[in-house]
Order: C-alpha cells, then sequence, then structure tokens
C-alpha cells in the first residue's frame, strides 16, 4: 500500500535529530502551556511563529508547532484533573469527572486513562490523517478559482456555525477578518491598501501581531480582573496505574471517542473542544448509569480525552489538503507556511513531499513522547501548577515583545500588538469570539484572487459559481447549514450541545 | 427607552462602523467591474455585507423583551499598565538595547495584578533575563540590540 511508503518517507524525515529535538521541544512547550491556565496554543504558537523563521527547514518549524498543539491536548487534561480548571478549552468537560476522581482519591487512574485515551486516538488519528489526506488532495486537484471561492464561503460558515457563541456575531467577525486581511499592497494593481503611508503597512499586517494581541495580550488584561483561585488537590500522585476493570470500562469510550473526534476533526470549527464535547455526551447518553456521570465516571474522562486528541489532529487534514484552515491555530499554521514560501493547498504534497509525511508521521512520535512527558514526569508538572500567574503573565508579555519584534526585526510590529490587543479586549468584553476573525483575515486575500479570477473566467457572470457543478454542490451545503441554523428547533440543540454538563 | 441587550447592541454598532470605515477608505480605490475587480472592489462588497450583518445584531436588541446584558467594568489599570509597557518596551528597545527594555516591561508590567510583589518580581526578571539572554540571543540568534546602543558604539 501506499500509505506504508509515504509514511515510511515521514518517518525517515522525522528521525533525523534535528526534528526529533524539535518534536520534542514542541511537545515540551505544548504540555507546559497546556498545563498552565491562562495561555493556549494559539498565543504559543503565535509567539513562536516568527522565532521559526530562524530555522532553515520549514519541515522542522512545523514539527514543532504542531507539537505545541497536540501536546496541549495532553496538558490541559493534567490542570483539569487536579486543579478543577480547564487548562484548555478543549479540556472543559474532562473537569467533570476527572476532578471528582481526583476528590476520591483516584487521581492517578484519571490522568493515567487521560493519556492512554489520548494515545491511542492520537495513534489512530495519524494512521487515518495519512490515508484520508491523499484522496482529498486528489479532489482539490479538481478545482477551479469558482471551486476554491466556494469551499472557503462553506468553510468560514461551517466554521462559525459549530464554533460556540453566536453565529450573526461570528459571520460579522470573519467579514472584519476578512476587510483587515486587505490591508496591505493588492496583488492585482500593486495598490496599497488602507496603509495610511505607513510604509510598514505596504506588506499588510502580521498574522503572528494579531493573534498576538487578541488571544495573547488581551486575555491577560481579561485575566487580570479576576481574582485568581487555584487550589490543587493532590500534591502527590500515587498509583498511577488503571485497575483492569477500569480498562475493561473505558476501552469502548476510548474507541467511540477517537472515532467522533476524528469525524468531528476534519469539519470546519472543529477540532478538539467540539470532539471533547460531543463525547462527553454521547457517552453518557449511551451508558447504562448516566447517574454515575459528573460523580467521577472513568468513561467521562477516557471518551473525551480520546476525541479531542483525535479531533485535534484531524483538523491538519483541510489545512493540508485544501489549504483551508479549520480553526484559528490551523490558521496560524497556514501563515507559518506561508513565512517560508510554501503555498498551502493539494500540490503542499506533491511539491513537499516529505513536509507532508513527515509533519504526519511526527504527530505519532509526538505522542509517544507525550505519554513519557506526562506520565512518569507529572510531579514536574505539578509543581509547575504551583507558579502563580501573576508571575507567569509578565514573561508571556516578554515572550510576546520578543517574538513579534523577530517577524521583521521591527519595534513597528510590537507597536502593532497594542490595538490588536485594544480590539481583542473590546470584542471579549461584547462577547463577540475573535477565533473567526483570524480565520477570515488568513483567508481575505485568497478569497479576494479566487473570486477575481473565477469572474474574470467568466467575463464578470456571478452565475458561474451556480452552474459549475462542484461549486454549486459547495454552496448549496453552506446555504443549507445556514437556513438550519437560524431555525429555531435546530438553535435550541445547537445550545444543548455547547451546555453539554446538563 | 433603554437598550437591554447592550452586548449585541454595540456589537452590531461596531460591525456598522467597520463596515462604513472600510467602504469610505475603499472610494479611494479603483472599483472596477466584476470582470476586471478593481482593488476596491472586494473591499467594498465585504464592507456593505458587514454593515448589513452590523444592523442584523443591533435590531433585534431593541425589542423589550431582548435578553438584558451588562458590558461590565473596563479594567483601565490593566489596559493601560499591560499595554503601556509593551509600548515602552518598542519604543526603548532600538536605542536601550533588550536587557534594559525587558527589566522595564516585566517590572512595570507585573505592578498590574493586584498581588504584585516586589521580590517575587525581580527573582522572574533575573531568571527570564538568563533565559532569553542564552535562548533568543545565543542559541536562535536573534537580531536586536542587546546593550545601549551609546555603550557598544
Amino acid at each position: 500500500m501506499e500509505v506504508f511508503s509515504n509514511l515510511g518517507l515521514g518517518f525517515a524525515t522525522a528521525f533525523t535529530l534535528e526534528n526529533l529535538f524539535y518534536c520534542f521541544i514542541g511537545c515540551l512547550l505544548g504540555t507546559l502551556i497546556g498545563v498552565l491556565p491562562g495561555i493556549g496554543p494559539l498565543a504559543t504558537i503565535a509567539m513562536l511563529l516568527p522565532i521559526t523563521y530562524q530555522l532553515s527547514d520549514p519541515t522542522t518549524a512545523l514539527i514543532m508547532l504542531s507539537g505545541i498543539y497536540y501536546g496541549a491536548q495532553y496538558g490541559g487534561s493534567t490542570t483539569a484533573i487536579l486543579v478543577n480548571l480547564p487548562g484548555e478549552s478543549s479540556s472543559v468537560v474532562t473537569v467533570l469527572d476527572g476532578y471528582q476522581m481526583a476528590r476520591q482519591g483516584r487521581a492517578g487512574p484519571a490522568l493515567a486513562m487521560a493519556a492512554i485515551a489520548s494515545f491511542f486516538a492520537g495513534s489512530v488519528a495519524t494512521f487515518l490523517l495519512a490515508a484520508f489526506a491523499p484522496p482529498l488532495a486528489e479532489v482539490a486537484f479538481k478545482f477551479g478559482p469558482a471551486e476554491y471561492f466556494s469551499l472557503m464561503v462553506l468553510g468560514l460558515i461551517a466554521a462559525v456555525i459549530l464554533a460556540n457563541g453566536s453565529v450573526v456575531k461570528a459571520l460579522g467577525m470573519v467579514l472584519l477578518g476578512l476587510l483587515l486581511g486587505m490591508i496591505g499592497t493588492d496583488v492585482n494593481s500593486g495598490v496599497a491598501r488602507f496603509s495610511f503611508d505607513i510604509p510598514e503597512l505596504t506588506d499588510g499586517v502580521e498574522f503572528a501581531v494579531v493573534a498576538m494581541g487578541m488571544f495573547g495580550f488581551a486575555e491577560i488584561i481579561l485575566n487580570l480582573e479576576q481574582k485568581e483561585d487555584r487550589s490543587i488537590l493532590a500534591a502527590k500522585v500515587t498509583g498511577l496505574l488503571p485497575t483492569m476493570a477500569d480498562m475493561k470500562q473505558a476501552a469502548m469510550p476510548i474507541l467511540r471517542g477517537t472515532l467522533l473526534g476524528s469525524a468531528l476533526g476534519i469539519l470546519p470549527g472543529g477540532g478538539a473542544t467540539l470532539s471533547s464535547f460531543s463525547s462527553y455526551a454521547l457517552e453518557k447518553k449511551l451508558s447504562k448509569t448516566p447517574e454515575r456521570f459528573g460523580k467521577g465516571a472513568i468513561e467521562g474522562v477516557a471518551g473525551p480525552e480520546a476525541a479531542n486528541n483525535a479531533g485535534a489532529q484531524m483538523s491538519f487534514v483541510p489545512m493540508l489538503t485544501l489549504g483551508l484552515p479549520t480553526n484559528a491555530v490551523m490558521a496560524l499554521m497556514i501563515a507559518a507556511m506561508m513565512i517560508h514560501n510554501i503555498q498551502p493547498g493539494p500540490q503542499v504534497m506533491t511539491s513537499n513531499p516529505s513536509l507532508f509525511w513527515g509533519l504526519i508521521a511526527s504527530m505519532w512520535i509526538g505522542n509517544l513522547m507525550l505519554v513519557i512527558l506526562n506520565l512518569p514526569l507529572i510531579g514536574i508538572w505539578i509543581k509547575l501548577l504551583t507558579v502563580p500567574y501573576r508571575i507567569l503573565y509578565p514573561a508571556i508579555l516578554l515572550f510576546c515583545c520578543i517574538g513579534a519584534y523577530s517577524v521583521n526585526n521591527n519595534v513597528f510590529d510590537v507597536f502593532m500588538t497594542i490595538p490588536f490587543a485594544i480590539l481583542g479586549y473590546v470584542f471579549k468584553k461584547l462577547d463577540c469570539e475573535p477565533a473567526p476573525l483570524l480565520l477570515g483575515f488568513v483567508l481575505g486575500k485568497l478569497m479576494e484572487e479566487y473570486l477575481r479570477r473565477a469572474l474574470t473566467i467568466s467575463r464578470g457572470d456571478w452565475t458561474v459559481f451556480f452552474t459549475r457543478p462542484l461549486s454549486a454542490v459547495l454552496l448549496g451545503i453552506a446555504v443549507v447549514l445556514l437556513i438550519l441554523v437560524f431555525s429555531p428547533a435546530i438553535a435550541r440543540k445547537r445550545e444543548e450541545a455547547f451546555q453539554g454538563d446538563d | 427607552m433603554s437598550i437591554r441587550d447592550r452586548k449585541d447592541f454595540w456589537s452590531g454598532v461596531m460591525f456598522v462602523l467597520f463596515g462604513i470605515l472600510f467602504v469610505v477608505w475603499s472610494r479611494e480605490y479603483q472599483f472596477g467591474t466584476s470582470q476586471r475587480m478593481g482593488p476596491g472592489y472586494f473591499p467594498t462588497v465585504l464592507g456593505i455585507l458587514l454593515i448589513a450583518l452590523g444592523i442584523l445584531v443591533a435590531l433585534p436588541t431593541i425589542r423589550a423583551n431582548a435578553p438584558k446584558t451588562e458590558i461590565g467594568n473596563i479594567g483601565w489599570r490593566g489596559l493601560l499598565i499591560v499595554l503601556g509597557s509593551v509600548a515602552l518596551y518598542a519604543y526603548l528597545l532600538p536605542w536601550l538595547g533588550f536587557v534594559i527594555s525587558m527589566v522595564l516591561l516585566v517590572v512595570i508590567s507585573a505592578t498590574a495584578s493586584n498581588e504584585f510583589r516586589l521580590k517575587e518580581t525581580l527573582i522572574s526578571v533575573v531568571v527570564l533575563g538568563v533565559a532569553s539572554y542564552f535562548v533568543f540571543v545565543k542559541g536562535l540568534s536573534l537580531q536586536f540590540p542587546v546593550w545601549p546602543v551609546f555603550l557598544t558604539n
């Protein structure tokens, strides 16, 4: 099978000393920020994105940045179980039963189960990713500009619908993101748009700067308004190994969580968080003893933990094969590729096979590293949890400032984080989620270019988007999704799905 | 009449304002036709859509039975100190160098917390300074002035 020879190339790439080292660094950083509440993978990847420019090989850069993303899923569960506080949004549901298990003195098995579930899901997802990506890229090669435009419309709308919160507001954020993406020189006419004669703006606003301002700085300011309350339940975790009975109980939830997460991860707006919520709801529904959920049911830890890791990894599929970011972290990955002059899209697999397969293989290696990092070294992470936020946030600020400066070795980018931090703060105060804005921002110029090409080919005829069958299907799905989400019955269901803990 | 759903009302207003801004700015650029899109075409269309969406967000909030939301207090202290220290860092870095700028950034930003403790902050300044010197300056050889420019020249 071709999958195996491709994976062979991947492992050969991932097993070089440099790539292993940066994979390890990524996983280590991912666990670190996953454990620490108040800083997520998004801000961290934004911070490190400019610095990866120093790495000569884009494969190495992507391997490290990906490690941060899936590593954070592991770390997040540690905090959820021990502190009753989700380290990451994807471990919100792990809090429900994980913390209860810890209160019953079963923190060890809960942590071990979370790691086992994540590792199993990660391994399966790596294989699924390798199997699914090529056929999808095959389809993408049939795409013309009209299809790409429609795909992006569908991707953005689906991302907005599957994400939490008001759909109309999220659509507004997407549009605002697309508009902010317009800043800079128009490739076709050479006109510098919305740059107000500031020379640095003619290249557009740096993606990392927007992400740092909105997710790094704005979060810090918001966190400072809240009082810190972190009490660690188990300072010493004893008896890591789950019992045979635990394993039996958790086996099916892990399998179901893996499949659910893999399916939802591919969808725009899916990824880790939605997957874990859905898995929890599913397990509770299937359970013969649903009353145990919320009181320390091991299924409630195993299922969602498998699902969030599978979801995190499968969200790479549309990014790698179509160049379509399905969540804000994937938008950053696309930005990372562009920094290294790699045009994201189906051609990545053929033009940079070692990057493509190396990245996939590194995920399996990374998952293995994470099990080792998380289980035997759990004591270190618990120690880390005692570092208070008041010491943490100045360090985050400093690293962001260093990262912003190194985008272009210019303080202009450091200054630019400030207006975006203010914007991010205002958005949060108004309950407008900034993640859809990032998706729009990274797609803005691409969408314009595809629209322009599609309309040039059709001589200005807008019906081209409906007369080309593939494009019509994509837009059709987008319309159906919009109709569904605004029908009252579905809207209620959607709200329920995001509550999860009722 | 007072608006009950303030969050959505102001979100809508914000979208409309941004939409208008971009539409107005785009008037400077050639609009073109749909066959030959000018640089003003796409942003204008997006801006108009944003205005429409903004109205869609804000309008329902005027109803008497809209859910009641408050925007909440603005954390001026955090905003000013955190962003001020970032601005100061960016301003000082080119001529005072990394070491002095980072000390100021960390110490000043730390005072934004209600639980600020000087001794603790000073320890973390030293740790962060040494760590970032070795990781960023030595390890990754990022390009910035480390010491004040007038001392090294």
